[in-house]
């Protein structure tokens, strides 16, 4: 299966056919279902999709990071290099967790221990991963502390968490995550909890951080705006499945999945007034009970009876874009893009 | 020149490294927190001159806490007798000295052992979850049913009347309150996001428990253990009342106490002494517990 890499070896991290399961009383919970994807070195792979939608838990799974039970990884392999993270020995997971695969987390508030110092926190990974000298990792933990913009690094080290702020919790989270300079960050969801201003030098850090490392970044998200503006490639996930895959531009400028143009007309924009905001009718599946079909389609307004019946697969429609959807894939519908989405991107790209 | 300039910054630089790493320890922390908080030092050293009092005091006194001085009966505070003697004439200051080594023995070495056992258990049945949780806290529910007089009856049956008993009865039933606030604390502990932030940076487990888990825990543990050091001290009291705890003319301040208790109309000053080594030992812990718990919570500091 192709999966939108120009060439697989260079392919940084490949997961195929992922499953991770929740047993719960109230039955089985597929919150992530047959998922398929990569990512290359130096990339910045966007994964969209609602609350409950599997995309944090499939990034989780990469690490094992779930509780187990009642978590599960029922199936699948995450490849990196050779290394099979789902199937390798906890001592070996340990290993590449904090050091080749990095992460930060939704909530700087609560993600770092209130009883360490800062610079305690901070060296850590680096301790533990074993590299230099008691002073040499002092004094790179310092360093990394003034690349993500603190201001007195030195004395900022003996600081406890409660007295930094949000966002200055959220760049030392990320200067904790890449002191090691990790072959790839997952982020989930890492500016949800700060406010927009703070947002914006959240996601302008990262970039730079990225830039100068080459790490490839996955960047889990519900706001399809930071998205555009913000990742190279884009999976669209819902119900624990994707249904849509593609570069960010064929993304937004030609969507093939009737999900994705419903979520990119649920955009506000800033210029249409007076208009009411579209809001996809009906809920997200209740993924506890088996889906067969699309899971899309009892909200979709192109569903037949075929898409409720026949099971979905992720296929290319077009070169580097694929698109779970049945109608699609036979040709029998195009989509055109919202018609402010693709304005909202071109306006982001002329910003970058 | 030049390359003295240039190395000078760099040379302080070091030098500031240097220092943060000697001070970066949260123990050592704690207690430079622990040093400025002048009411926990004070019980600190109130706890210890008691302590030295009860095991070298009887070495240089005069008299001894088993010397009976019939004619002499029961007499307040005078200067041949600084505390006063009881019904039996004997010089209660050197009994009081004589009771605190069993008294601060008992509390502070079954509280130890009750802290150990009950982290050690807690942590694990609360870390690893699941069945191995289950079975761990049926076992502390099946103890805790277990009417703890009848176990103390068991065990005089079983092994006689000896002196180690006492610490094992107490143990037996001392660890399982703190096992279950061990747990609590690590079951919430354990979704923490800066728990999965530790794990995802690739720290053993070994490593998350005893860095970042219990120090977290602390407060509540060393709050419970201030609470428990009483709590051993009076049930040592009942147990030598049931005859398993110090046999006269052997005693300990629960059981001067408790003779006191009996004459206090009489002879107050039984009572009143003894209850004040108590208490005094007790408002230390506490006060030092505070300290403790308060100098481990970096949010806690004022400066």
């Amino acid at each position: 299966m192709d999966d939108g890499c120009a060439r697989a070896e260079d392919a940084l991290l490949r997961v195929e056919n992922l499953r991770t399961y929740f047993h719960t009383r109230a039955g089985i919970v597929r919150a992530v279902d047959d998922v398929s994807f990569s990512i290359a070195r130096g990339e910045t792979l966007g994964i969209v999709g609602e609350s409950g939608s599997g995309k944090s838990v499939a990034c989780y799974s990469l690490l094992r990071l779930l509780p187990q039970p009642p978590g599960r990884i029922e199936s699948g392999r995450a490849l990196l290099g050779d290394e099979d993270l789902l199937h390798c020995s906890e001592r070996e997971l340990r290993q590449v967790r904090g050091n080749r695969i990095a992460m930060i987390f939704q909530d700087p508030m609560t993600s770092l221990n209130p009883y360490l110092k800062i610079g305690d926190q901070l060296i850590e990974p680096l301790l533990i991963h074993a590299r230099g000298s008691r002073r040499e990792v002092h004094m790179r933990g310092v360093a990394a502390l003034r690349e993500v913009g603190i201001h007195n690094p030195e004395g900022r080290m003996r600081s406890y968490p409660h007295e930094f702020s949000g966002g200055m919790r959220q760049r030392v989270m990320i200067a904790m995550a890449l002191i090691t300079k990790p072959e790839l960050l997952i982020a989930d969801e890492p500016t949800t909890a700060l406010d927009v201003t703070v947002q914006a030098e959240i996601l302008e850090l990262i970039r730079k951080m990225q830039h100068e490392l080459g790490t490839a970044v996955i960047f889990i998200t519900h706001d399809v705006g930071i998205v555009s503006a913000f990742c190279d490639r884009v999976l669209v996930m819902y119900a624990g499945r994707i249904l849509e895959a593609a570069a960010t531009f064929q993304l937004f400028s030609e969507p093939k999945h009737p999900y994705t143009q419903a979520l990119q007309r649920a955009i506000p924009a800033l210029h249409e007034k007076g208009e009411e905001l579209y809001t996809i009718p009906g809920a997200p599946p209740d993924v506890a009970k088996p889906i067969i079909g699309c899971p899309f389609a009892p909200r979709c307004e192109f569903a037949l009876e075929k898409c409720r019946t026949s099971a979905i697969t992720l296929q290319e429609v077009a070169p580097g874009h694929q698109s779970a959807c049945l109608r699609v894939q036979l040709r029998e519908i195009d989509l055109a893009p919202a018609a402010h989405a693709s304005e909202r991107f071109a306006e982001k790209v002329k910003m970058d | 020149m030049i390359s003295a300039a240039e190395t000078l910054p760099a040379k302080l630089e070091e030098a500031r490294a240097l220092n943060a790493e000697r001070g970066t320890s949260l123990w050592r922390d704690a207690w430079h927190r622990l040093a400025k908080n002048k009411m926990a030092v004070a019980a600190a050293v109130l706890l210890i001159l008691l302590t030295i009092a009860s095991f070298a005091g009887p070495l240089v006194l005069s008299q001894s806490y088993e010397t009976q001085d019939l004619r002499l009966g029961a007499v307040p505070p005078s200067a041949g007798h600084w505390l006063g003697t009881d019904t039996l004439g004997r010089d209660l200051f050197t009994r009081i000295l004589y009771g605190g080594r069993v008294s601060l023995a008992v509390g502070l070495c079954a509280t130890a052992v009750a802290l150990t056992i009950g982290v050690f258990y807690g942590t694990i049945s609360g870390f690893v979850g699941g069945n191995v949780d289950v079975v761990l806290m049926r076992i502390v529910d099946i103890i805790f049913a277990l009417p703890f007089t009848v176990f103390v009856i068991l065990l005089m049956v079983f092994f006689g009347r000896k002196f180690v008993l006492l610490f094992v009865a107490i143990g037996a039933v001392q660890w399982l309150t703190m096992a279950r606030i061990v747990r609590g604390q690590v079951m919430s502990l354990r979704r923490m996001e800066f728990i999965e932030a530790a794990e995802a940076l690739g720290l053993s487990k070994l490593r998350i428990i005893f860095r970042h888990m219990i120090p977290n825990a602390l407060g509540p543990i060393i709050v419970y253990a201030t609470l428990t050091v009483p709590g051993v001290m009076l049930l040592e009291a009942f147990l030598s009342f049931l005859g398993l705890g110090v046999q006269p003319p052997m005693s300990s301040w629960g059981v001067l106490i408790k003779e006191g208790a009996d004459s206090m109309e009489e002879f107050p000053w039984l009572l009143i002494y003894p209850g004040l080594a108590l208490a005094i030992t007790l408002f230390s812990l506490n006060f030092l517990g505070d300290g403790l718990r308060d100098a481990l919570d970096p949010r806690a500091a004022k400066d």
